[in-house]
């Protein structure tokens, strides 16, 4: 069971919920091996449904990899991940999507030659009819704010820009799970704060999983936090009891703050 | 709304291009209306591989080889005295199904871009070989001789009357540009396009990349094959040649020259080339081959979008626009 697992030394706070909920995503001794590295070695996690967590760590904590294994973009080379009662190790990245769960890469992944409207239109069009689709298309472009580029190609867009649309899409997909790695990457102070908006807003209807480095956003957006080290779970707890962990202190942010 | 539409100018440029080759056999010489009708079977073969390459992102130097099963399944079956409209259907088909057996290969086994190019064009090299290794007699399908390196001569004309068929062969031009611009701006289209700019964010979003794939290039092998049958058809006569890498490779130049991406590239690209050809080699053909070169590297540095996206500056785009 994942309470008391090895790769996890450290216990959890009663916000990480009862244990008789159903989860939403469960891994069991999730690991990823390239060669002779373990990129992620044995992650048993677990989300509730409707639940935000925040997933932090060093570079090459595994946090991109451990995505890419949820998402069906690498197969793990062993460990099972259940996804909405469904197991999915292994299965093909469109089904895993179809499932309802939606994923913004860490790199941005949009179609450079495509105008904005049409990500949003064929994300939700997989889903629904053409005019539904255009509708879906028009209520995002406006809470996006988006309205005056959406006949822009996103190719000529700046990165922030780039990171809305890819976040957009995944929105219009209507997914039950959103995993996002890094989405306010190159955005400025405001679209930060528009972006930790925006995902309190999905996360009415929606799980999410974030991937972060900015520790102002974690702040604002809440949650559980879960804090990957060398492919494991270090620690899963609430932002500010994770913040006065020295432990985390020592491998996250350097071994100087844990002395200092 | 409607999700996607076209701009004005094109349904009459369909129009006028229509009256236009209707009205062209009428009044020039017999001679000029032959040499036209396989430009324009060029046209064909040049769209064919702009639905794969420009729709979705998929380069082929197998439209040749296409082209080629498509020559020889009509030049075969023709001869067998079937109807020569049944066996135009069979040449189609025949380069879908070639088409498609390349592509599950490819799409299935989720092989790069790279390794479909290089697959097609190794296919279309080793029935260069095997066609040119059945010169024996005892080669033949029915009364259907394969002839190697000499071919295959007395292949029956689909339409016997040159303007006939002229205006068989631009019938189908038309028709096959017009259905294909009509697919690019449906939805299924705007789902190629999203494959060709990022195949991976499709997939993300819950569609499979792979049977849209197939299907597109299924259907340029079609097309590719149709445009064999009626170059077989046009001379009588079908040889090995048509699966060389010049061929191959010529088919690629056309679409890079007009443009790729839009079919309307494919056709002018197809023509430009194929009339400097015809009139280069009316000098001396010394320098065909050269010139044609040089109008590659001039094209690849100045113009690397082709003609076509550089003299439209967007009129023709299809994209979904907001209501």
């Amino acid at each position: 069971m994942t309470r008391n697992s090895p790769a996890e030394p450290f216990s959890r706070s009663e916000a990480s919920g009862p244990q008789g909920s159903p989860a939403l995503l469960q891994t069991t001794g999730l690991s990823k091996a390239f060669g002779g590295v373990h990129a992620v070695a044995g992650v048993d996690f677990r989300l509730r449904r409707g639940e935000l967590r925040c997933l932090i760590g060093p570079n090459g904590a595994g946090k991109s990899t451990f995505f890419k294994m949820l998402s069906g973009q690498l197969r793990p080379t062993a460990g099972t991940i259940i996804f909405d009662g469904h197991d999915i190790t292994g299965e093909p990245q469109h089904r895993i999507a179809r499932l309802g769960m939606g994923i913004k890469n860490q790199v941005p992944s949009v179609w450079d030659g495509l105008s904005v409207y049409e990500h949003f239109w064929i994300a939700a069009r997989r889903r629904v009819g053409a005019r539904a689709a255009g509708t879906a298309a028009d209520r995002l472009l406006g809470e996006l704010g988006l309205e005056a580029i959406a006949g822009r190609e996103v190719g000529a867009l700046a990165h922030g820009e780039r990171q809305w649309v890819e976040i957009g899409m995944v929105v219009a997909q209507q997914p039950n799970l959103i995993l996002l790695d890094e989405p306010t990457a190159g955005m400025a102070a405001d679209e930060v704060e528009r972006t930790a908006d925006l995902l309190r807003v999905v996360n009415i209807n929606a799980s999410l999983i974030v991937v972060e480095h900015d520790m102002q956003f974690i702040k604002m957006i809440g949650g559980i936090v879960t804090v990957l080290h060398q492919g494991r779970i270090l620690i899963e707890d609430a932002m500010e009891k994770v913040l006065d962990s020295r432990i985390v202190r020592e491998v996250y942010l350097g071994s100087g703050h844990a002395r200092g | 709304m409607a999700p996607a539409r076209l701009s004005v100018v094109e349904p009459l440029l369909w129009i006028a291009a229509a009256i236009g080759l209707a009205l062209l056999p009428l009044v020039l010489s017999i001679f000029q209306v032959v040499q036209i009708t396989v430009f324009l079977i060029f046209c064909l073969l040049a769209v064919s591989l702009d639905l794969s390459w420009g729709l979705a992102g998929l380069l082929s130097f197998g439209q040749a080889a296409f082209f080629g099963i498509g020559g020889y399944s009509y030049a075969i079956i023709g001869i067998n005295g079937t109807m020569t409209s049944a066996a135009t259907l069979a040449a189609a088909a025949a380069g879908a199904a070639a088409a498609a057996t390349i592509g599950y290969i490819a799409f299935y086994g989720r092989l790069s871009a790279m390794f479909l190019a290089v697959m097609t064009l190794t296919v279309t090299l080793i029935l260069l070989q095997v066609m040119g290794s059945t010169a024996d007699p005892s080669y033949r399908v029915g009364s259907a001789v394969i002839g190697g390196y000499n071919g295959m001569t007395n292949i029956p004309s689909l339409v016997l009357d040159p303007r006939g068929f002229f205006w068989a062969v631009a019938g189908l031009l038309v028709a096959v540009v017009v259905m294909g611009r009509l697919l690019m701006m449906a939805p299924f289209g705007r789902v190629l396009a999203a494959i060709r700019e990022n195949e991976q964010r499709v997939e993300l979003l819950g569609y499979d990349a792979r049977w849209r794939k197939l299907l597109t290039f299924s259907l340029s092998g079609a097309v590719a094959g149709l445009a064999g049958a009626l170059f077989a058809s046009w001379g009588n006569f079908i040889n090995p040649e048509i699966f060389s890498l010049a061929q191959s490779a010529q088919v690629v130049i056309w679409v890079l020259v007009g443009g790729r991406g839009w079919l309307y590239g494919a056709v002018i690209g197809a023509l430009l080339v194929q009339v400097l050809t015809q009139y280069l080699g009316s000098i001396g053909t010394a320098y065909t081959s050269l010139a044609l070169g040089g109008l590659l590297v001039v094209f690849v540095l100045l113009l690397p979008n082709g003609l076509l996206p550089a003299l439209s500056r967007g009129t023709l785009s299809l994209g979904i626009r907001q209501a």
